[in-house]
């Protein structure tokens, strides 16, 4: 157990889309789990990473407070950090509010939306704020690898990891490189 | 006897008022391109043909080709600065694949894939950028313009109008529309125009279109840009 290769994932600014398409790889997760233990993950439910974690896989952008301080976190306890899909590489689809002020969006979905009643924008302290702008991870930290797509495939995620636990430099083929 | 240039060692010939470009389509060797277009009076403005030739950077699709000359292409050192100038593209429009109709057809994003490209590496401009959605038949969207110019050249010299030019300098450079009200619609351009299906991105698409071809059989699904290239732009440079 103590030998195996620790990996966390979170996802920030995402659908969950790429952590989807990760379980993808289907049966052979438990190929996979025969070498790796996850750590922190949406699979564990483990609220935090452990101090040495080897890899830590970045679905979405970064929109509000809580994901800094997630990413940086993530940042600080991996040794690997990979921006997986389209939102951690580029800001994604979230980063289509980037063209719209702040405040325009929250008066469109909390006051002027359809069908909303007791209008006010939310302000519980407890809440993440926003960021002005949503941006890409490696804007915030060192990212070490970038899997593209949207999401990426399983068989990305399959020879990705499988390059790196092997000790491979990790090469995607022409066919496993998309933004789409 | 033939002229010839030597490509990365091969010998390759060429006739006069050849540029290095069109030599090297002729004969097989592909040199990155984006505003470059065989049909079209070269720009030189992409600069991802940069080759070397006798040891100096130049842009293969404008420099002529001449007796002697030793030509550096496919070399590690000039495809990373292509890969770092198509990040620049990416960084400085808006290109967000997955909500682009012409994700899979689109030589922007074929040439990325041809050179590796991963990331953006540099951070987002975010520009806000205007759509013009006016014309019935075609859509504008500025947000995806790498400002090649070929809706220009085309337009100009293949449709006998002059629909598009780019106006402003440096980061205030943009694609505008020759009508009073700056809007499409009120140009002469016709979907069966040259001009509106030369965008080598999504920024000038064809209207009721969209997403027709499924994927796996989009243009670079399964072939990098370098054969589908040599393949059509060889007929081109044949005529």
């Amino acid at each position: 157990m103590t030998n195996k290769i620790r990996v966390a994932t979170t996802s920030l600014a995402g659908c969950f889309g790429c952590h989807m398409s990760f379980l993808d790889i289907d049966e052979r997760i438990l190929e996979l789990a025969e070498v790796v233990v996850f750590d922190r993950s949406p699979i564990t439910d483990i609220e935090h990473c452990s101090i040495d974690c080897d890899i830590g896989l970045i679905e979405g952008g970064v929109c509000n407070s809580e994901n800094v301080h997630t990413l940086r976190e993530f940042r600080k306890s991996c040794k690997i950090l990979v921006a997986v899909g389209a939102c951690a590489i580029n800001g994604g689809l979230p980063a289509m509010r980037n063209f719209i002020p702040l405040e325009e969006c929250l008066n469109e979905a909390y006051i002027n939306g359809m069908g909303v009643e007791n209008a006010q924008i939310p302000s519980d302290p407890e809440l993440p704020l926003l960021l002005d702008k949503v941006r890409p991870i490696h804007e915030v930290v060192k990212i070490d690898y970038f899997l593209p797509g949207c999401p990426p495939s399983a068989d990305v995620f399959w020879k990705f990891l499988t390059d790196l636990i092997a000790g491979r430099e990790p090469s995607l083929p022409y066919e496993l490189v998309h933004y789409d | 006897m033939a002229k010839t240039i030597t490509i990365d060692g091969l010998s390759i010939p060429f006739e006069d008022g050849q540029t290095i470009m069109q030599a090297a389509s002729d004969a097989g060797v592909y040199i990155p391109h984006l505003c470059h277009h065989p049909e079209f009076t070269p720009h030189g403005s992409c600069k991802l043909c940069t080759v070397k030739v006798n040891g100096r950077n130049c842009s293969a699709c404008t420099f002529p080709a001449m007796e002697g000359q030793e030509v550096i292409n496919n070399a590690k050192d000039l495809n990373a600065d292509r890969q770092k100038i198509t990040q620049m593209l990416f960084v400085e429009g808006n290109h967000f694949c997955p909500s682009c109709e012409k994700t899979g057809n689109c030589q922007l994003q074929a040439v990325a894939y041809h050179l590796n490209m991963l990331d953006d590496h540099f951070p987002l401009f975010y520009q806000h950028r205007e759509l013009d959605a006016s014309h019935t038949d075609i859509l504008i969207d500025h947000n995806r313009c790498i400002f090649c110019t070929l809706c220009v050249r085309a337009s100009h010299e293949h449709d006998g109008k002059e629909v598009f030019a780019i106006s402003g300098r440096g980061i205030n450079k943009h694609l505008i529309v020759n009508s009073e009200s700056g809007l499409l619609k009120d140009t002469n351009m016709t979907a069966s125009d040259k001009a509106a299906h030369i965008c080598p991105t999504g920024a000038i698409l064809i209207k009721h279109t969209a997403y027709q071809v499924p994927i796996g059989e989009r243009i670079y699904d399964h072939q990098q840009i370098d054969q589908v290239s040599l393949n059509s732009e060889q007929v081109d440079h044949d005529k």
